[in-house]
């Protein structure tokens, strides 16, 4: 048996290079596919809904991704629509696709997948006691699930159904990376170890290719081995670079969870075949004992009102630390004042970062900083954005005259760029789940619609 | 005294999930990954001191094919939260990078 699977991209929307895509078409694959989202730029996404990355960048990509889908008639497999996977998400590309279908006179028949959840069917799961904490989660109540918007991450199954039920073109809200690559392999019956393995090399695109980027990726799966091929000209793939992406966002190269078992990359090798094509054989799938679906969620924080400013005089800089405690003291009351008693100086979070002197790292320094100017960022979050930007404003006053005790008069203790110097910044979202829903089928917690186009 | 960036091409921080923190030492060559390995440098006690975590929690692993180590652990705070400040954890390897690297 052999099938070819082309990756085009690390991410819908990321662009990647129209002659490297052109090479990996001209290979005759028998599936395309590629992810449209992650949790990795913030919980900003699944909480409001809106994508991180534009139409314009997303219609760029989908049009050549629709049409080479077209000229060979094979799947078109696109996973985490909309960065989130929400609901809203996949709609938007649905309608990026329609539009394009209807300019360049494509027709095919379109899946859907959902996976938002009703927040009664996960306080019904949590009830149940099947909702279970992965590493590191978060803890949680029942109460969470309505102040949350949740999605599930779903496996292969629900594109497998969509497969089956003849859609050329599948749009998956969220989805593990992997299973957009693994779907079709395992409907044909592939090795399992072998598809898994395969799925998690080319889930980023060329992010393991020398130079890394996010142009595409060709496997060719056999039986007991699978190649990769780099597309773009210039680029390089080795035995080392091929290994080594395991590594990438990931907390154990060796064991990698998917909804239904484990990938066990232990005994994996990896050889040269040439300078853009790597043979890995070797790695193992172990089934586990229920299936699985990964919840992810966000809830809103609050709003934020966000000041930037510097400061170059060396006596500032080292007088602004010591007198951001009383600063504090002073808003606390001056919030009692302004606002009458109608605002709770602590539902307010005022925090000062000292860019310069250990702004970034979130653990210790382990050696203390000497800044000869500092950036200073002022983020003052609230229940909702009129009361952060109130505040904010007599926050970005009070902090440009702060009361320097080796000076005789008032001096302007930080510079700032803009005027007004406080920019609303809007909602800020926490990520509230990583958990499982146990004792599932694959497809239960997912909605398929399809249409042609 | 070798720094960690006498053994390694690349020193990384990265999100493994919104709440997990994970670095990648990727070694110049089979000998400095030996070499690296042996000093034991890269160990639980050094990331719990550094990223306030509890040492039961700290994974570390060798991977001799990527001629690499890595080191999970949870993240100090969680990813985009109030207060988090390096929402993709890009930057939380830098202070490790300098570090000299003496024998076990």
């Amino acid at each position: 048996m052999e099938l070819r699977i082309l990756a085009p991209t690390g991410a819908l929307g990321a662009g990647f290079d129209a002659d490297a895509f052109e090479r990996g078409v001209a290979a005759r694959p028998d599936v395309i596919a590629c992810d449209a989202g992650s949790t990795d730029s913030g919980p900003a996404a699944l909480g409001s809904g809106t994508p991180k990355l534009s139409a314009q960048a997303v219609t760029r990509d989908l049009r050549l991704l629709l049409k080479a889908r077209d000229r060979i008639g094979v799947p078109l497999i696109i996973g985490s629509c909309g960065t989130s996977g929400r609901d809203t998400g996949v709609d938007w590309v649905a309608d990026i696709t329609r539009t394009l279908a209807a300019e360049e006179n494509l027709h095919f028949r379109l899946g859907l997948i959902y996976s938002d959840q009703p927040a009664d069917r996960l306080q019904h799961l949590h009830d149940a006691g099947r909702i279970r904490p992965l590493a590191n989660a978060p803890a949680i109540d029942r109460d969470l699930f309505e102040r949350s918007h949740t999605v599930a991450m779903m496996g292969v199954e629900p594109i497998q159904e969509a497969l089956d039920a003849g859609c050329d073109v599948i749009l998956a809200g969220r989805a593990s990376d992997t299973a957009l690559f693994a779907a079709l392999p395992h409907l044909r019956g592939s090795d399992p170890g072998l598809t898994w393995h395969m799925a998690k090399t080319i889930e980023c695109g060329a992010a393991c290719a020398i130079p890394p980027s996010a142009n595409g990726l060709l496997v060719t799966l056999r039986d007991d081995h699978f190649d990769v091929t780099t597309l773009a000209a210039g680029s390089r793939l080795t035995p080392r670079s091929v290994a080594a992406h395991t590594l990438y966002e990931n907390a154990d190269p060796f064991h990698i969870a998917e909804p239904s078992g484990v990938l066990d990359t232990t005994d994996a090798t990896y050889e040269t075949v040439d300078d853009q094509t790597v043979r890995v054989r070797g790695a193992r799938y172990l089934p586990a004992d229920g299936y699985t679906n990964k919840l992810e969620g966000a809830e809103l924080v609050g709003h934020q009102t966000v000041i930037i400013g510097g400061v170059r005089d060396r006596v500032v800089i080292d007088t602004l630390p010591k007198l951001l405690p009383m600063a504090k003291q002073y808003f606390d009351a001056k919030i009692l004042d302004v606002f009458d008693g109608h605002v709770d100086p602590s539902d307010i979070d005022i925090d000062y970062r000292l860019y310069g002197n250990g702004a970034v790292l979130a653990g210790h320094e382990p050696d203390p900083l000497t800044p000869r100017e500092l950036g200073v960022l002022i983020t003052v979050t609230a229940p909702d954005q009129d009361t952060a930007h109130a505040i904010a404003t007599f926050v970005a006053h009070a902090s440009s005259h702060l009361p320097i005790a080796e000076y005789d008069g008032l001096v302007s203790t930080l510079a700032y760029p803009y005027s007004p110097p406080e920019m609303d910044r809007g909602p800020l979202y926490r990520f509230t789940l990583n958990h499982v829903a146990t004792g599932v089928t694959p497809t239960e917690l997912f909605r398929t619609t399809t249409e042609e186009l | 005294m070798a720094t960690l960036l006498d053994y390694c091409s690349l020193v990384r921080s990265k999100n493994a999930g919104p709440f997990t923190l994970t670095f990648d030492f990727m070694c110049h060559d089979q000998g400095a990954y030996e070499a690296l390995v042996a000093t034991g440098f890269l160990n639980k006690d050094l990331f719990a001191a550094l990223y306030d975590a509890d040492p039961e929690q700290i994974l570390v692993v060798n991977h001799p094919l990527a001629l690499a180590v890595k080191v999970s652990l949870p993240r100090p705070t969680v990813q985009g939260d109030l207060h988090d400040t390096d929402c993709y954890a890009g930057q939380q390897y830098a202070p490790l990078m300098d570090m000299e690297v003496a024998a076990d």
